[in-house]
C-alpha cells in the first residue's frame, strides 16, 4: 500500500533522512521504532507531504505522492495523528470530529462513526460540547485517534500516540489501535519509542538510527533480538 | 439626555465601520499572523469604485437606492479582486519568509496602491453623490439620528451577523476556524490552507468594501487618503478587541466608535484622535492581548 524507496529528505541545509526504504502492506500494522531524533517524524512528514522528499521516491498503491499538497494526500486516504496531538483547542469536541470527517460528505456515515467513537471512548461523549484543548492530556489523545478514525482513511499514521501517557491509557490506546485495523481493516503504520508495546502489537517493524533504517524483521523476531532488546527494550 | 443619545448613536455609527474593517485585520491576522497594512486601502478602493460606477449609472437617470443596489456589489467584487490578488502576488510568495518580510511587504502595497489612485484620479477630494436613501420616517429623529446612519448602523449589523453565521457554520468558516487554531493540523485533516488563506482575504476585502461605500455616501466626498486614516482605525479597533478575535474586532470597533464621539461630544472635537490612540495605549499597557483576545502561550 505505501512504499517508500531511497528517500532522502531534510529541513532547510540539515539532512535526517538518508536512503530510506519501507513498505507497509495492505492490512498490516507497521511499527517504526527508533530513539528521540532518529527521524521517525520526518518521516511521517515526508509521507504526508509536510516535508519534501529531496530524492527517492514515496509510493500510494504504486502511485507516487511525491511532491503532492497534503490536502491532495489526505484525500486519497492517508491520514496522520502527529506527535503532540494538535487538537483545535478553540473548537469542541464534536467540532474537532467533524474536523477529521471535513474530506467527507456522507452526512449520515459521519454521523454513524461520530456515535462509533463516542462508543469507543465514552468519556469523549460526555464532553461533546467542551472546548479540546480543556481536555487531559489522554482525552486529548483519545480526541486525535477518533479525529483519525472520522476521516475513515485506508492508511492511519500514528506519531508516538502513547507519549506522555500513563501506562492505563496507554493500553486502552494500543487496545483500540488493534481494534482499528481488524474491524476495519485500516492500515496502520505507527512510530513509537514504546519499542515493546509497539512490537507487540505489530506485524512487522523497523528500527531507525541517525536517519538511517539499520534493521527491519517480523515483530516477533525484533523483539527476540539481541541488540534491539539492549538498545530499545531496556532489557 | 438627547444629547448623549445623539453622541451615543454616532459613536455607533463611526464603530460600525471601523468594526467592518477591523474585521479584515483580524482575520487575516488569526490565519497568518500578518498585519496587512494595504487593508485600508482596499476600503479606499471600493469607495473610488462606487463612485466611477455610480456616476456612470446616474447618466440613465435612475433613483438613488437602484444605483445603491448596483453599485455596493460591483465595489465588492472589485475589491474583493483586489484583496485576492495582493495576497497572490505580495505575500503569498514570502510565506515562510521572516515575519518582517510580508509586513514590509504589505507597507509597499499600500503605498502603491495610495499612489497609483492619487494618480489615475486626483489628490483633491471628490463629492461622493448620496447613495443612502432618506427615510421619511426618520426625519422625525433629525436631532439624534438620520436615516443615512440607520442605514449604516443597520448593515453593519446584518453583514456582521452573516459573517458569524458564515464562520461558525459553513464547511469554509469551519476550516477557517480551524487554520487559525492550528495550521499544520488543518493541512492534516484535509484543508486546502492556500484556498483558506485566498477566501479570508477575499471576505475581508468584501466587507472593507461595504464600509468604504457606505461612509463615504454618508460623509459625501473621497479622496486617495482616505483608507489611511481608516485602516489605522480600525488596525486600533481589532487590538482594542483582540488581535485575532472576531467577536473582539466588532466589540473593538464599537469601543472605539464610542470614545471617539463621547470625547468629541463633552471633551472637544481637537481632541479626537488623541483619545482613540490613548485608549489604544492604555490597552497595550494593561492588557495587551485586547478586550477579548486571548493570552499568547496557551497549552497544546
Amino acid at each position: 500500500m505505501l512504499k517508500l524507496v531511497d528517500v532522502h529528505a531534510g529541513y532547510g541545509a540539515i539532512p535526517v533522512l538518508r536512503d530510506v526504504n519501507i513498505e507497509v502492506n495492505e492490512g498490516e500494522i507497521i511499527t517504526l521504532i527508533g530513539a528521540n531524533g532518529a527521524g521517525k517524524t520526518t518521516t511521517l512528514m515526508a509521507i504526508c507531504g509536510l516535508v519534501r522528499a529531496r530524492s527517492g521516491d514515496i509510493l500510494l498503491e504504486g502511485e507516487s505522492i511525491c511532491g503532492l499538497p497534503t490536502n491532495r494526500i489526505v484525500e486519497m486516504g492517508v491520514c496522520q495523528v502527529p506527535e503532540g496531538r494538535l487538537i483545535f483547542p478553540d473548537l469542541t469536541v464534536t467540532e474537532n470530529l467533524d474536523m477529521g470527517a471535513f474530506m467527507r460528505r456522507d452526512r449520515k456515515g459521519i454521523h454513524e462513526d461520530a456515535e462509533y467513537v463516542f462508543n469507543l471512548f465514552p468519556i469523549l461523549a460526555d464532553r461533546r460540547h467542551q472546548a479540546g484543548g480543556t481536555l487531559s492530556g489522554g482525552e486529548q489523545q483519545m480526541l486525535a485517534i477518533s479525529r483519525a478514525i472520522m476521516a475513515r482513511p485506508r492508511l492511519l499514521l500514528l506519531d508516538e500516540p502513547s507519549l506522555g501517557l500513563a501506562p492505563l491509557v496507554i493500553r486502552q490506546i494500543f487496545d483500540i489501535i488493534v481494534k482499528i485495523n481488524r474491524e476495519s481493516g485500516t492500515t496502520i503504520f505507527l512510530v513509537e519509542q514504546n519499542a515493546n508495546q509497539a512490537l507487540k502489537i505489530a506485524n512487522r517493524g523497523y528500527v531507525m538510527e541517525n536517519g538511517v533504517i539499520t534493521v527491519t524483521d517480523a515483530a516477533d523476531r525484533l523483539l527476540a533480538n539481541e541488540d534491539v532488546k539492549k538498545a530499545y527494550l531496556g532489557i | 439626555m438627547e444629547y448623549f443619545l445623539e453622541l451615543f448613536l454616532g459613536g455607533l455609527t463611526r464603530g460600525s465601520i471601523y468594526a467592518l474593517i477591523a474585521l479584515g485585520y483580524t482575520m487575516v491576522y488569526g490565519i497568518i499572523k500578518l498585519i496587512n497594512f494595504a487593508h485600508g486601502e482596499i476600503y479606499m478602493i471600493g469607495a473610488f469604485t462606487a463612485l466611477i460606477i455610480s456616476g456612470v449609472l446616474a447618466q440613465f437617470g435612475l433613483p438613488g437606492w437602484s444605483i445603491l443596489l448596483m453599485t455596493l456589489p460591483i465595489a465588492v467584487i472589485y475589491s474583493s479582486a483586489y484583496g485576492f490578488t495582493i495576497e497572490k502576488i505580495a505575500y503569498r510568495p514570502l510565506r515562510g519568509a521572516p515575519r518582517l518580510s510580508p509586513l514590509i511587504s504589505a507597507i509597499g502595497m499600500s503605498i502603491f496602491l495610495q499612489n497609483y489612485v492619487l494618480l489615475a484620479q486626483t489628490a483633491d477630494f471628490l463629492p461622493f453623490p448620496a447613495l443612502l436613501p432618506e427615510l421619511a420616517f426618520m426625519e422625525g429623529f433629525s436631532g439624534i439620528m438620520n436615516s443615512s446612519e440607520l442605514f449604516i448602523v443597520l448593515t453593519a449589523a446584518a453583514v456582521m451577523a452573516g459573517l458569524t453565521a458564515y464562520i461558525k457554520y459553513t464547511r469554509m468558516g469551519k476550516a477557517m476556524r480551524a487554520t487559525s487554531q492550528n495550521q499544520r493540523m488543518a493541512m492534516l485533516v484535509g484543508v486546502n490552507v492556500d484556498n483558506v488563506i485566498s477566501m479570508t482575504f477575499v471576505i475581508g476585502s468584501a466587507l472593507a468594501a461595504v464600509g468604504g461605500v457606505l461612509i463615504a455616501s454618508h460623509v459625501g466626498q473621497i479622496n486617495f487618503y482616505i483608507g489611511f486614516i481608516a485602516g489605522i482605525k480600525a488596525f486600533t479597533a481589532a487590538v482594542l478587541g483582540g488581535i485575532g478575535s472576531v467577536p473582539g474586532a466588532m466589540l473593538g470597533g464599537l469601543v472605539l466608535g464610542w470614545t471617539e464621539s463621547f470625547a468629541t461630544g463633552y471633551v472637544s472635537s481637537d481632541y479626537e484622535d488623541v483619545f482613540a490612540f490613548a485608549l489604544l495605549v492604555l490597552i497595550l499597557i494593561f492588557r495587551p492581548s485586547g478586550i477579548l483576545g486571548k493570552e499568547e502561550g496557551h497549552k497544546v
